[in-house]
């Protein structure tokens, strides 16, 4: 290994601290007294305590996580027979149109898929009656449906760096193809399935622009919460929640990072 | 018997494997797309749902394209699709100019530090989107953390204006999607044999020659799924235009929101998310075709 160049060193240097610089300072910033944000006004977690006792924000919360726990599951579950579909059924009719619409959910911008999906939901409720009333179930279905592109994409690419062999002599021994999923294929990709899984609960926990679309009236998600403060300005407890929201998501990532290392060494 | 069973089973199980993914799309993905191009042509009245029956009581058809024509004339429609599309552009390209040195950085880099320095990148996937943009609220304020640094160090006596500008959007915009350029760069320059910039200098090519000549061409597919990954999306991007930019410079995604949640007018909405949609078919099309090859090549 050679020296590494000044110039990609200090381009590093910078990029990192460009990425890290706002995020350590909302952290600094939920520590001041000061009830303007930008001022300091000496060290105090009064913000972290006033967090607590905001029933809006709990229910905004637990709203968030029940939609987040159940959408990731149907995605993983969706995501994965997609994931198998396209790197293990080779050719088949509508083929070119499934994998199409695995990849577009990804990078549609969430202003086109939360109109079309609220349109959906008005024309399925003028047609059918259901759903009689957006929220819970209409956020779900919408976040099921961007977040299991992710998990189909990690999965299938999971499958495709993975040798067929293992499968191909199960089959040879006459393992029947869906014993072989089960028996083979599953245990194999189960850690693609439960990255597929996080990165799905991560995404819908994060949506702000796709349920503002589709949830009705009385229905806010965490993120639908935070909008409607951070408009009005910067203010200090919502520098307490994203504090709280950085700690775990950053201790999370850390504990994963360490457990993958120990198993590569 | 048995055996008849079980093949049954299997072909039964593929069927499954198939359909509901692909039913579950067809129904949530697809077909809200013709919904959207149907409620485009429609009349917007003051009603539940706001939009006038594409068939009347009696049965009749009715289709308008007052919609798309009123997009095309009125002219700031046409100045904030360009805009949008030149401030997307700004920040892919940011985003290029300062991901393609990092991700070079973190390929050569060596194994160990390697993992933190990726860790690192996609961190900030996991942290709010909404808090990472809130983030920058606190430092362009007028009191924000920029300003009273440069006021400490007396370079300014006058707070500058940075918060509800473009320029503010554009930062916004490069900071949020930077990740999303660095890992698919990371992926192509990863795979780049160094061996070849090596003989390539060993024959006397210089840094510059030997970066264009063989650096540049193969890392082309990363640059380009980069680029998209970042362009796509910023192009319909709302929180950012409605946090940090201010209320007269408009984009697309914000115009787009406005015009359904504060004029309550589906019709032109649905007619603004179409023109959208079109603008971005060559993308993500693009896309597509490198999402397929490259998928091909591991293979």
């Amino acid at each position: 290994m050679k020296k590494r160049s000044t110039f990609l060193v200090s381009t590093l240097a910078f990029g990192y601290a460009f990425l890290y610089i706002p995020l350590i300072l909302v952290v600094v910033y939920s520590f001041n007294d000061s009830r303007i944000a930008t001022i300091w006004g000496g060290f105090s977690t009064r913000w972290y305590g006033e967090l607590l006792q905001n029933n809006l924000i709990l229910e905004a919360a637990f709203l968030s996580l029940r939609i987040a726990l159940t959408s990731a599951t149907f995605a993983t579950i969706l995501g994965t027979m997609a994931g198998l579909v396209l790197a293990r059924f080779g050719r088949f009719k509508g083929r070119t149109l499934f994998s199409g619409m695995i990849t577009s959910p990804m990078v549609m911008p969430e202003v086109i898929t939360g109109l079309s999906l609220l349109l959906l939901f008005v024309t399925l409720q003028q047609l059918t009656g259901w759903p009689g009333q957006r929220g819970f179930s209409t956020i779900t279905i919408a976040h099921t449906t961007f977040s299991m592109a992710y998990v189909a994409v990690i999965v299938q690419s999971r499958l495709m760096s993975m040798d067929e062999s293992l499968e191909e002599a199960a089959m040879d021994l006459g393992g029947r193809p869906l014993r072989v999923v089960f028996d083979i294929t599953l245990p194999l990709i189960a850690p693609a399935m439960i990255a597929g899984w996080l990165l799905a609960f991560t995404l819908s926990l994060d949506d702000l622009v796709i349920a503002s679309f589709v949830s009705g009236p009385g229905s806010s998600t965490l993120p639908m919460y935070i909008f409607s403060k951070v408009k009005l300005g910067v203010s200090p407890d919502i520098n307490a929640l994203a504090t709280l929201i950085i700690a775990v998501v950053s201790l999370g990532v850390l504990i994963a990072w360490l457990a993958t290392r120990r198993v590569k060494l | 018997m048995r055996a008849a069973t079980a093949k049954r089973n299997d072909e039964l199980w593929r069927r499954v494997a198939i359909a509901a993914p692909y039913l579950w799309l067809l129904v949530f993905f697809l077909a809200p797309f013709a919904i959207i191009f149907k409620i485009s042509l429609a009349d917007p009245v003051i009603a539940q749902p706001p939009f006038t029956p594409a068939f009347d009581d009696q049965g009749n058809f009715s289709a308008t394209a007052d919609n798309f024509a009123f997009l095309l004339t009125d002219k700031l429609y046409a100045v904030t699709y360009y805009r949008s599309v030149l401030m997307a552009a700004a920040a892919t390209l940011l985003c290029l100019a300062l991901g393609f040195p990092m991700a070079y950085g973190i390929a050569r880099s060596n194994s160990s530090t390697r993992s933190l320095l990726l860790l690192l990148i996609v961190l900030p996937f996991w942290i709010s989107f909404l808090l990472r943009v809130y983030a920058w609220m606190g430092l362009l304020n007028n009191y924000g953390v920029i300003n009273n640094f440069f006021m400490w160090l007396g370079v300014i006596d006058q707070p500058m204006q940075l918060m509800y500008t473009d320029f503010a959007v554009f930062v916004g915009l490069a900071y949020s999607y930077l990740p999303f350029m660095i890992l698919p760069l990371y992926a192509s320059l990863e795979r780049l044999d160094i061996d070849l910039v090596e003989a390539a200098q060993d024959l006397g090519a210089s840094r510059t020659r030997s970066f264009w000549d063989i650096t540049w061409p193969l890392a082309r597919p990363g640059v380009i799924a980069g680029c998209l990954l970042v362009f796509i999306p910023a192009m319909g991007e709302y929180v950012i235009p409605y946090l940090l930019g201010g209320s007269e410079s408009l984009l697309i995604g914000r115009v787009l929101f406005d015009e359904f949640f504060v004029n309550r007018d589906w019709p032109l909405a649905s007619a603004v998310a179409i023109v959208l949609l079109l603008l971005l078919v060559v993308p993500i099309v693009l896309l597509q075709r490198y999402h397929a090859r490259d998928q091909g090549s591991v293979a």
